[in-house]
């Protein structure tokens, strides 16, 4: 167990198997993402009320949920770079705020697509809507404040910080639907009683979900594999990666 | 289950009977089709971006160093 926390701190180690990781699930994500879009839009029937529209909940949902997951990822990741000193936590940290700002921009941009036939607006200022544009903000804050400062160890810090102090926005989002009136409709899957969705649409759409979680997963390693071998640029297993490169090309 | 009672089968739920149709969407098309494409593009770009970063750096410092070892203070040319 101490071993495998002792080779994380490794970069060449996380290197390596965040690479033999992405080769299998690189192509399990595709083909997931694939076949839960081809169920989603051919093999299910409308919805009685809102029609085909429904049918950006295979994108809108999924995005939304791993964009609230991928919060806690980069605040974990934050706190123990803080705490642990982590290297490698400051990388993963670093790692997921673009992604779960492109994430959070997919679940705004549809569900805005999504409201215009539905609730005849694309935009209302309520609870949840307004929250998960707080999320967009905190994930852009995130990758701006790194980049502003020079000192790349404080600016690790301030990052850690502002992720931690931006998880109060998480419960918020969950429970916006429930605390205030909103045109929003509260959750339709639900682990704790029955959800309220059909079957036949909620088969392709928990596929969808896995698939975005294997997304993130691998633009989370691909990211990392990049911020690592920038970081460490001056040691002999990345110089060695580079020649092989132009060995290869 | 033969496969081609599984295509049969796979065709009989098709919702959608015409290219024209699923276009359309009953007229909800342009919604459901401008989301999709909105969110391929930044699929895309979330996948392709890191993996390009990652390549141009190496090859950055792969040039970088080849001149640096063309040097004559690093081949050992000396002073």
């Amino acid at each position: 167990m101490w071993s495998f926390f002792h080779k994380l701190g490794s970069p060449p180690w996380l290197f390596g198997i965040a690479g033999s990781i992405l080769r299998w699930l690189l192509p399990i994500t595709l083909v997931a993402l694939a076949v839960g879009l081809v169920w989603g839009l051919l093999f299910t029937h409308p919805d009685f009320r809102q029609g085909n529209s429904y049918r950006i909940i295979y994108i809108h949902v999924p995005a939304a949920v791993v964009a609230l997951a991928g919060y806690y990822v980069m605040a974990i990741a934050g706190a123990v770079s803080l705490v642990w000193k982590m290297k490698m936590a400051d990388v993963a940290m670093r790692a997921c705020a673009p992604i779960g700002a492109a994430l959070t921009f997919i679940a705004l941009v549809t569900g805005s697509i999504w409201g215009k036939p539905t609730w005849g607006t694309w935009w209302v200022w309520d609870a949840r809507i307004t929250s998960m544009l707080i999320l967009l903000f905190l994930y852009l804050g995130v990758v701006a404040l790194y980049e502003a400062y020079d000192n790349k160890e404080a600016a690790g810090k301030a990052c850690a910080v502002l992720s931690l102090v931006g998880t109060v926005n998480i419960p918020i989002i969950y429970k916006s639907v429930d605390w205030w009136y909103s045109l929003h409709q509260p959750a339709s899957i639900r682990f704790t009683g029955g959800s309220t969705i059909d079957a036949s649409m909620l088969y392709p759409l928990l596929l969808m979900i896995v698939a975005f979680y294997c997304l993130f997963t691998c633009c989370l390693l691909m990211n990392m594999r990049a911020e690592l071998v920038e970081r460490e640029a001056r040691t002999n297993w990345v110089r060695k990666l580079a020649r092989a490169g132009e060995a290869r090309a | 289950m033969s496969v081609a009672q599984w295509v049969a089968q796979l065709d009989q739920n098709l919702y959608f009977r015409s290219v024209d149709a699923l276009l359309d969407m009953e007229g909800h098309g342009a919604f459901v089709w401008s989301a999709y494409l909105i969110t391929t593009l930044v699929v895309l770009a979330m996948l392709l971006l890191p993996l390009r970063r990652k390549r141009r750096f190496l090859r950055q410092l792969a040039g970088e160093l080849k001149r640096r070892e063309g040097s004559p203070r690093t081949k050992g040319g000396g002073d």
